[in-house]
């Protein structure tokens, strides 16, 4: 599965719930190139998941646009699938139907359907879960269903909005580190909402930290480091400081 | 040996579960025959005292023999199709304006909050208060009888499709837009299969009001159905032929509601 | 929780619209229908004889029937028969569910004979009952007892397989008397299923009351109804279905409310 992503651009955006209302976040900029993993650290509330929402289609913004490869968004679409916090599975379905939801709202044969679905479920681990109701699942395990169903559609651009926050840690890592190399191997681009300076630094090619109210990007660090990471590395730790540092500065600072 | 064992284990499994139906089955016919052993009593009573003899019709016996003659002559079949006929379009009207009213009630909350409180009022009227002005109304008896059965089906969809409703994740419309669905799509695939159980567990409810008012619907003003078979029997003092009646619209009722829990089991995905 | 006193001040406020504004203006457009229903029954030649079912006269009509004492007369004669019927229904239904609650044998002997006794619609029963009771008013409460009380059992019945038999050990461990326990233990446990029987057992009673009021006795709301119609009097009738619904809601809420004082399951 050999696809190239998307370079997205946001220009400008501008967001607030109510004309006379607080503005979430105010000229917003950001590029990304394709097939990059982009991670947006902001504390709770600084309009970040806003922010994603809008990149997805599913709000629409007060000024400004996202484009991707140029064109504009403006509807949700299964090219730019979101994961959530929680997984929001559908309780009455088995694990392959709910991965494959979405290729039967795009009206694909039954038997393509079967097909993908299959391929999806090795791809993240679940082979032996496939008939399985996904109330009968673990947390992580869920969220792995969602994001088969968000895989299953070959999006261009995945958006996780801290999907992995309520999982444990040992999940987790496993689940970010899964998602980031199948990512990877699919060249899509990654967007990552997240409260978590590790997370960002285990996932991502590059973080931007969103501070502020209105939210604003603060700052862009590029995060260079080899596909195998794990917490323990010095090089890991070096960049995790800096970050840590740099959010601390953003975050105090008075505009 | 360990093939030995492992026969052991399932045939034991196998014996434990003939026991249990065994079991179920032989309760169930206690139950029954105690029931039975009851009527006979009851009709034993009748016959040995004079004031009451002519009553004795009403006994087992007498009824089992009037059994054969009341389903050959096609008297049982007629009025259960016709009573069947019209508890079947009032149930079908009643399902067809009490979903949409409880979907309004679930997706708008002005809608539930100006309608909750007269719905329920409207819902505590007895449904046969409505037969006068049904009556006079509507044209024919017979749409008067159906308009009173959805009169009281209504309400037990409308409020129950509205509480299936309230469990809907507002999340799961996010997902679904996000996956690219049309609204045909959001309530075909999620919206009804998430309502269906409380939407089967109202019908259920509903047919059990409607059941209760269909017979004393049909006392008057008809000439066909269950109601007016027993009013029928009554005034020709044929008991048997009464009582025959009154153990089919048990029968019935009982088949009808099995089939209701049946469904409610099939549509239920709720864990706890 | 609440905070301040402007906090507390939209929370009644909020309380006050939702719950007292909303419906007034839900009932404020039931009614408007009504009268509107009313001026075209006046306004159709074909239909004047029924004017008298319009809004207007009914409001008219209403004074009247309460000087006279005639709708006290006829709600208490449906009280009586209804409030004895369930009363039996509860007192016999409540230790039948019991039985049926701790014992599967009984369970299991019960079922099939009470799901077939249940499911006789209820006013089938009104010949045979008619001539073994002497007076009509012990038919019609046999009646709503026989309809009322088959919710009161599977309710009752519900609300003990809730009951935790640990529950039993921890008290007598920490020295309760039997009725200690049946009071504080066991009543609070079961008290609110067996609420919601009695809230369905009033239900079913109400749709019963009525049609058995329609045959024989000279009493009661149902027989009010039929009277109202014989004698063409259609703004009495009208008046005494909007009494019925007002009772029957009055008394639905009353239960309902102790429905929610016992309820103290998280997910219900």
């Amino acid at each position: 599965m050999d696809r190239s992503g998307v370079q997205i651009s946001v220009q400008d955006l501008t967001h607030s719930y109510s004309s006379r209302g607080p503005v979430t976040f105010d000229k917003v900029n950001l590029e990304s190139k394709p097939g990059e993993v982009l991670a947006i650290i902001g504390r709770s509330g600084c309009g970040k998941s806003t922010l994603l929402h809008i990149m997805a289609g599913l709000l629409a913004p007060t000024a400004g646009s996202i484009r991707l490869n140029n064109v504009e968004v403006k509807e949700p679409s299964p090219k730019w699938v979101m994961m959530f916090q929680a997984p929001h599975l559908f309780p009455w379905m088995q694990v392959s139907q709910n991965v494959g939801i979405g290729l039967k709202f795009a009206n694909f044969a039954e038997d393509k359907i079967r097909e993908r679905v299959e391929k999806t479920i090795k791809l993240v681990d679940l082979e032996e879960y496939a008939e399985s109701n996904v109330q009968d699942l673990s947390g992580g395990q869920q969220q792995r269903v969602a994001l088969a169903r968000s895989l299953v559609m070959e999006p261009e651009m995945l958006l996780l909005d801290e999907p992995f926050s309520a999982l444990d840690a040992f999940t987790r890592a496993s689940l970010q580190k899964d998602v980031r190399s199948i990512a990877k191997s699919m060249g899509i681009n990654l967007v990552i909402v997240t409260h978590s300076i590790d997370e960002a630094v285990l996932m991502a090619d590059r973080a931007v930290i969103m501070a502020g109210s209105p939210g604003k990007i603060k700052e862009e660090i590029m995060v260079e480091l080899p596909e195998e990471r794990t917490a323990q590395d010095p090089e890991v730790q070096k960049i995790r400081g800096h970050l840590m540092e740099t959010f601390r500065q953003a975050s105090t600072a008075t505009h | 040996m360990a093939a030995e064992i492992g026969t052991a284990q399932r045939s034991s499994v196998a014996v434990d579960l003939i026991v249990m139906v065994l079991r179920r089955v032989l309760f169930s016919a206690v139950g029954l025959g105690i029931l039975f052993a009851l009527w006979w009593f009851g009709g034993w009573l009748l016959e040995s005292n004079p004031a009451t003899m002519s009553f004795a019709d009403f006994g087992p016996f007498p009824t089992i023999d009037a059994v054969p003659y009341m389903v050959q002559s096609g008297t049982l079949l007629d009025a259960s199709l016709a009573s069947g006929y019209r508890l079947g379009i009032g149930l079908l009207l009643a399902i067809a304006t009490g979903i949409p009213i409880g979907i309004l009630m679930g997706r708008s909350n002005v809608f539930r909050k100006l309608s909750n409180t007269p719905f329920q009022f409207l819902r505590m009227v007895s449904p046969l208060s409505w037969e006068p002005i049904a009556v006079i109304a509507m044209p024919t008896w017979d749409q008067a009888i159906i308009f009173l059965i959805s009169m009281a089906a209504v309400w037990p969809v409308a409020f129950a499709t509205a509480a299936g409703l309230a469990k809907l994740d507002r999340a799961w419309f996010k997902v679904a837009r996000n996956l690219g669905a049309s609204w045909w799509d959001i309530l075909k695939e999620i919206i009804l299969p998430a309502i269906a159980f409380d939407v089967m567990t109202g019908i259920r409810l509903a047919l059990g009001v409607a059941w209760i008012v269909i017979v004393p619907a049909e006392f008057l003003g008809i000439t066909s159905g269950l109601g007016y078979t027993i009013q029928d029997s009554r005034e020709n003092l044929m008991y048997a032929d009464l009582a025959v009646t009154i153990l089919a619209i048990g029968i019935i009722g009982f088949l009808m509601d099995g089939i209701c829990q049946a469904l409610i089991k099939r549509f239920s995905w709720h864990r706890n | 929780m609440i905070e301040n006193a402007q906090e507390s001040e939209s929370f009644v406020k909020t309380w006050l619209i939702d719950r007292i504004a909303y419906p007034a203006v839900g009932f404020a457009i039931l009614i408007g229908l009504w009268a509107i229903g009313g001026w075209f029954l006046e306004a159709n030649p074909a239909t004047s004889s029924f004017v008298k079912f319009g809004l207007v006269p009914t409001l008219k009509a209403v004074p009247g029937l309460i000087e006279t004492g005639y709708i006290a007369e006829h709600v208490i004669a449906s009280g009586y028969r209804l409030l004895i019927g369930l009363f039996l229904a509860i007192l016999i239904g409540v230790p039948i569910g019991i039985a049926i609650g701790l014992s599967k044998i009984t369970e299991q002997v019960t079922n099939e004979p009470f799901q077939l006794l249940r499911m006789v619609s209820p006013l089938s029963w009104m010949p045979i009952v008619v001539f073994v009771f002497p007076k009509w008013d012990q038919a019609i409460i046999f009646l709503i007892a026989v309809a009322a009380i088959w919710p009161v059992i599977y309710a009752t019945a519900a609300g003990l397989k809730k009951v935790d038999p640990a529950w039993f050990k921890v008290s007598k461990n920490l020295g309760a008397s039997f009725h200690k326990m049946l009071a504080q233990v066991i009543f609070p446990a079961i008290a609110f299923d067996i609420f919601t029987g009695i809230r369905l057992a009033l239900g079913i009673a109400w749709v019963v009351l009525v049609p058995a009021e329609l045959l024989g006795v000279s009493s009661g709301l149902g027989y009010a109804i039929k009277d109202a119609r014989e004698t063409l009097a259609y703004d009495h009738l009208t008046a005494m279905v909007v009494v019925i619904g007002i009772i029957g809601f009055t008394l639905d809420t009353i239960v309902g409310v102790l429905v929610k004082k016992y309820s103290w399951q998280k997910d219900v």
